[in-house]
């Protein structure tokens, strides 16, 4: 399958776990899909450890052990063990909720290299809203824990129209936290997080604001503590280079064992993922129809494709550019250069516009919960 | 951060960072949270001796018996001063 023009094939260096779509939060922006409720079919036990296997000699090293809520999965401990053995760096992405002391300390047993804990808002209330329950209390007590087990701790909060103005109380708490890494993650707009963007989008005041706080505890903390800020790529003139480019370096295995070249893929219509059930991950990434499909640039439309800057950013996020312009092979219209990037910012202005107070009487914040999730299942 | 780097000092690896051979890339990689950093053939020659208890002059004699002739004791205090600025080492602290 070698084709002179495009460069060789990478490796899946990082493969990320999605075990379950179960998860005791209801987070109004859960980049799970829609209709996570469908998929209730999980790969048991001995299919992850295939999975592992199989992408450690494909070249993974990074895993990310995600959801849903990892924590959810009993055999969690096997999967920790089994993944040091092949010689990953274990990343547990979690909400905090299901762990307990001694499950930190038997997955540090087991050989987990970090965990990270996500924190909806730095305040209880706030917090507890947007996770619909009540855990801030506990996650505060497990980040306490990890540190105490001497885990790297990587603490991360998605920052939104309803926590951005927070951002200095957010910070002052993961130093407090005594976290190794912050990522301060704007919300990206698909799934859950699309469907009440009028709830989320920060205006372009917030952002600056923000910003420079982010900047200047970037600076206070240098060499202590590193914050990661990343921007709203609505207010970009140039795409994120969005997963380094389709089957480039990452691989997403979905709950019920769906192969996907980034872990919102799954809404682009036509294209069928292949299931580790059926198929080897060798086959997957380097033979399938759907990871080659965005491989390389021989896809691109203009202005793209005569671009010099397409290796830069490989066009940005297919899904982006499919939800926004209804063509997954356009160019992201975060792009100035795309015809669609006008109509882009007319919606944030008018998204931004309207205040939220009107946004939340326009319509309520829809929950990530199952009952919300049967809607979109079709 | 060292300004001038003392033969004497001993570094360790930083405890967010993990060392490894990795066979697929054939070469030394540097793990850490979400990340992972390539590590040149002489990169990975040099970190792969940091074991908190060999100090930089016995690391560097060591790797003058592992590649004679070689001239290499600039390069190795310039790589071990740009992983510390990196945050990839600590010194041991002397008891
Ligand atoms: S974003 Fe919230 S609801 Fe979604 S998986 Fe994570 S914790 Fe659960
Ligand atoms: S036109 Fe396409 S390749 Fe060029 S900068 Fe914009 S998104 Fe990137």
């Amino acid at each position: 399958m070698s084709n002179p023009s495009n460069p060789p094939l990478g490796k899946p260096l990082w493969l990320l776990a999605e075990l379950t779509y179960r998860c005791p939060l209801q987070c109004p922006y859960c980049s799970n899909p829609l209709d996570f409720a469908r998929y209730k079919d999980e790969l048991d036990t001995d299919g992850w450890l295939r999975v592992l296997r199989e992408a450690r000699k494909m070249g993974a090293a990074q895993l990310g052990f995600s959801g849903g809520e990892p924590l959810v999965r009993q055999d969690l401990e096997i999967l920790i063990a089994e993944s040091r053995k092949l010689g990953y760096y274990s990343n547990l992405i979690t909400s905090g909720v299901g762990m307990d002391e001694s499950r930190i300390a038997t997955f540090k047993d087991a050989g987990l290299d970090h965990i990270q804990v996500s924190f909806q808002a730095s305040n209880e209330e706030l917090n507890n809203y947007l996770g619909g329950t009540d855990s801030f209390q506990h996650k505060v007590e497990m980040a306490r824990l990890v540190k105490k087990y001497d885990y790297p701790m990587v603490l991360n909060i998605v920052i939104h129209r309803q926590n951005i103005d927070q951002i200095e109380d957010i910070i002052k708490m993961t130093i407090d936290l005594n976290a190794d890494y912050v990522e301060l993650a704007s919300t990206q707009y698909y799934g859950w997080s699309k469907l009440n963007e009028a709830h989320l989008l920060p205006t372009r005041e917030q952002l600056a604001r923000a910003e420079a706080i982010a900047h200047d505890y970037q600076v206070r903390m240098k060499g202590r503590m590193k914050i990661l800020y990343v921007v709203p790529d609505y207010y970009e003139t140039r795409p994120k280079a969005c997963m380094n480019g389709w089957g480039s370096v990452f691989l997403t295995i979905a709950p019920d064992g769906s192969a996907l070249p980034c872990h919102a893929a799954r809404q682009l219509p036509g294209l069928s993922f292949p299931n580790v059930r059926d198929h080897s991950i060798e086959w997957i990434w380097n033979e399938s129809p759907t990871f080659n499909h965005f491989r390389g640039d021989a896809w691109m439309k203009e202005p793209c494709r005569s671009c010099p800057e397409k290796t830069k950013d490989f066009g940005g996020c297919r899904c982006q550019a499919y939800m926004l312009t209804g063509d997954a092979a356009n160019a992201d219209p975060v792009c100035d250069k795309s015809p669609h990037h006008a109509e882009l910012v007319a919606m944030v202005d008018r998204l931004t516009s309207t205040p939220l107070a009107t946004a939340i009487a326009d319509r309520p914040l829809v929950f990530r919960n199952t009952r919300n999730s049967k809607e979109h299942v079709t | 951060m060292t300004d001038a780097l003392s033969p004497t000092l001993i570094p360790r690896i930083a405890p967010l960072y993990r060392l490894q051979w990795e066979e697929a890339q054939a070469c030394h990689v540097l793990l850490y949270p979400e990340g992972m950093v390539k590590l040149g053939g002489s990169a990975g020659e040099i970190m792969k001796r940091i074991d908190g208890k060999t100090s930089v002059a016995a690391l560097i004699e060591d790797l003058k018996s592992a590649f004679p002739g070689v001239p290499l004791d600039d390069d190795v205090k310039t790589f071990i001063e740009t992983a510390y600025t990196q945050g990839w080492l600590r010194n041991v602290e002397p008891k």
